[in-house]
């Protein structure tokens, strides 16, 4: 693995390698929740946490449990079954000792375990060959690219909802007209990081 | 609901059920891997292998499998094909595999997978899960085609597959629109497909009400 500053590393997790926008991951949560904010923001909260939990726990079960037995084959089953886990065990904790915060949060995540955006993150970190901080951090950009998105999505649908616009471009279509543009502006990031 | 006939269930994949373009379902790999025919075709079919595979286990064991713990059950069977698929695609085409990169693994996630295992394949037996899956399969793939294509004859103003030049535009081709092959021409695409389909919808029911 040749070195990676976190700095590269971040701005290619948030700006030019984003999630949502130009690396397709994630979508159809994101069309479905951006609809309004306080949803967005709750979904985007969960992805963040379960992406930095999913990407901690991959990494030590690839690096100590697959790696040394020769079991890499196992990668993808193990992977997703780590992120269910977790899923469920955030479940239970944050139940536990936070209602409120359930409350806001607790529907978003069931979504979350079928998100291609979580497993996305962990099969990207073994790729690439990131270490251990590396790996974290990564699933922290990841996430903040992510929530930045959704709330730039969400805000821009709300103020859509009273404009006219022709039946047939109505709900989804539209929201990709809007991604469309939001994706123009993400790609003039390329390039910004010497590959 | 009128009975079943195998060729109907077929077609009923393939338009009115249509994964992407009707339930909205798969659309990460339908948009990512979409920037040539080629990709298309090649991810289409490992969903359908995937999606084959996933429907003929679950249906013969719907019996079996306890309803409580039947998403984790699914989960792990189509992650057992997911992984056969993975293995194949790298030992024997080593640059489609690179092309789809990390949307192979990805088809666990896939919603149109889990979708047709928990709407159709618990409840339906064998020989129509099979039906379904080659339906729903040659809608993903007609939809994967149809993006694919649009994408990569205005993005590149040629259509390439498996290095036969199928259709190039003479003077366009020159300096083709490189904005389509981009992933910002990937959301108009399916847009545009999407407002497409709702009009045509929205033109039937006027019509018959």
């Amino acid at each position: 693995m040749e070195d990676v500053s976190l700095f590269a590393i971040a701005i290619n997790g948030i700006f030019v390698k984003n999630f949502l926008l130009v690396q397709f991951l994630g979508l159809c949560s994101f069309l479905g929740v951006s609809k309004e904010t306080k949803s967005a923001v709750g979904m985007s909260a969960a992805v963040m946490f379960v992406m930095i939990l999913a990407s901690t726990a991959a990494f030590l079960i690839y690096e100590f449990l697959l790696k040394p037995f020769g079991l890499t084959f196992l990668t993808t089953i193990s992977f997703i079954i780590i992120i269910a886990a977790l899923v469920q065990l955030v479940e239970f904790i944050i139940r536990k000792f936070s209602p409120p915060l359930y409350r806001s949060l607790g529907i978003f995540l069931p979504l979350i375990t079928t998100n291609c955006a979580i497993l996305g993150v962990v099969i990207l970190n073994v790729r690439l060959e990131y270490g251990f901080i590396e790996s974290v951090f990564y699933g922290f950009t990841a996430g903040v690219g992510y929530t930045m998105v959704m709330l730039l999505m969400s805000s821009i649908r709300e103020k859509c909802t009273v404009l006219r616009i022709p039946e047939a471009v109505q709900g989804i279509p539209h929201a990709f007209f809007i991604t469309t543009l939001l994706s123009m502006a993400f790609v003039n990031f390329f390039g910004v990081i010497p590959t | 609901m009128a009975e079943k006939t195998i060729l109907g269930e077929y077609l009923r994949g393939i338009v009115k059920d249509n994964p992407v373009l009707a339930l909205v379902l798969g659309l990460c790999p339908a948009l990512a891997v979409t920037t040539s025919v080629e990709n298309a075709i090649g991810m289409s079919g490992a969903a359908l292998f995937v999606l084959l595979g996933s429907n003929v286990m679950i249906s013969a064991l719907r019996k079996q499998i306890p309803p409580i713990i039947r998403i984790p059950m699914f989960i792990i069977i189509i992650c057992t094909f997911v992984t056969i698929i993975d293995m194949v695609m790298e030992a024997y085409t080593p640059p489609l595999y690179k092309a789809l990169g990390i949307f192979i693994p990805l088809i666990v996630v896939n919603c149109i997978i889990i979708g047709r295992a928990e709407a159709y394949a618990i409840k339906n037996n064998v020989k129509y899960s099979i039906v379904d899956a080659f339906g729903i399969g040659t809608g993903f793939l007609v939809v994967l085609v149809a993006i694919g294509a649009i994408r990569e004859l205005l993005g590149t103003g040629a259509i390439v597959l498996f290095g036969f030049k199928l259709i190039s535009i003479p003077i366009y081709s020159d300096t083709p629109a490189t904005f389509m092959i981009l992933p910002a021409g990937a959301f108009m695409t399916i847009g545009v497909l999407m407002a497409l389909v709702n009009y045509n919808r929205i033109r039937k029911l006027k019509k018959g009400a």
